[in-house]
């Protein structure tokens, strides 16, 4: 970026990154590599229980409401929630890209575009979360359980549990993201990366920003379609 | 293509709106995940419905397609494959730590489940089976 790229040039050297990268995009990649082990160790904790339990609720069972209409729409609110977090990305890489152009206002209307994406997809997980708790699913109960010669049960505790603790992440690193997103959109509208020639903060953000959408793929698997 | 940055910053404001190169390719991305997960939500109706995919075939299927979405995510839109290879190695190779964890531990998952006690063989039916077999 700073320097362009040759075929033969002595990253290792001195006087230049061998990551041709900045100090601050590189950190976030650093950081963004343990946010993936603490996901990871999440998941795959949530896979093991999964795997030891007997019986497992069926997420088409459990997840069929859709916002305010009556019936039975298996997945489809939380196929909604996926588009907004995609369509949310899109607005950043985008903003990113105005960002490298200079056009400081375009820049201004992908954020906010990417603020409003983020704030829809929290509200559809607050709606999630209280149809979840209304049927009867906390962190300790889980009411979808087996029917066992003939009596219906309460099902494995750990369903709740983890659905609640890596959503719940999850949703805590998306609320983080909105609020940078807010912070750099403040610093966009007065001009404080007009005045120091690049828009590389948009780029640092934007990485964070599409680090949540990844994991959101990795949940919306693990948790639904699975 | 080795480089979009830099071409962003060597020919600004030339390109105009819509005719832009880089959001063309980006749009491609946003695409190709968009179908992607349309083709996800398809099948998990499908079997549904249908019960036609077997369910382990529909399990590879799925995991198979979240890893070509976090294949474009990390490639184009977090732009790793435009960095130098240092950078992306970096980033990759501690990621088998990840693989050996996923083998390692659903792997104990699935031999806590062969020693539990508390589950003889009770005839164990799901709610939503029980509804269509009382119809």
């Amino acid at each position: 970026m700073d320097t362009a790229v040759t075929a033969k040039k002595k990253w290792w050297g001195g006087g230049l990154s061998p990551f041709n990268t900045s100090y601050g995009k590189l950190m976030m990649w650093i950081f963004l590599l343990s946010d993936t082990f603490t996901f990871g160790a999440l998941l795959i904790s949530y896979g093991t229980t999964r795997f030891s339990e007997p019986y497992w609720p069926d997420p088409n069972f459990v997840f069929n409401k859709f916002f305010f209409v009556e019936g039975n729409f298996p997945l489809l609110s939380v196929s909604v929630m996926t588009f907004i977090l995609i369509m949310s990305s899109v607005t950043m890489v985008l903003a990113v890209h105005a960002g490298h152009l200079r056009r400081q206002k375009e820049v201004a209307k992908w954020m906010l575009f990417t603020i409003i994406g983020g704030l829809m997809f929290l509200s559809c997980q607050a709606f999630e979360w209280t149809e979840l708790i209304k049927e009867g699913v906390t962190v300790t109960h889980n009411m979808f359980g087996p029917v066992v010669n003939g009596h219906e049960t309460a099902g494995p505790a750990s369903f709740g549990s983890f659905f609640f603790l890596i959503t719940g992440f999850h949703g805590c690193h998306v609320f983080s993201g909105v609020i940078l997103n807010i912070v750099i959109l403040i610093n966009v509208l007065k001009g404080t990366y007009e005045k120091r020639g690049h828009y590389e903060m948009i780029e640092k953000v934007g990485l964070y920003w599409h680090f949540v959408d990844l994991v959101w793929v990795y949940v919306f698997t693990c948790f639904y379609l699975l | 293509m080795a480089n979009t940055q830099a071409m962003d910053v060597n020919a600004p404001a030339q390109e105009q709106e819509g005719k832009d190169p880089v959001v063309r390719s980006l749009m491609r991305v946003f695409w190709i995940l968009l179908f992607v997960t349309l083709i996800e939500v398809g099948f998990a109706f499908l079997h549904y419905y249908t019960h036609v995919p077997p369910r382990a075939l529909l399990n590879a299927l799925f995991i198979g397609l979240t890893v070509v979405k976090a294949f474009y995510i990390v490639a184009e839109f977090m732009h790793l494959k435009h960095e130098v290879k240092t950078l992306i190695w970096s980033i990759l190779i501690p990621l088998i730590f990840i693989f050996w964890a996923i083998v390692a531990f659903l792997w104990d998952g699935s031999s806590w489940k062969n020693m539990r006690h508390d589950s003889p063989n009770m005839e164990m039916t799901a709610p939503w089976e029980q509804a269509h077999s009382a119809e």
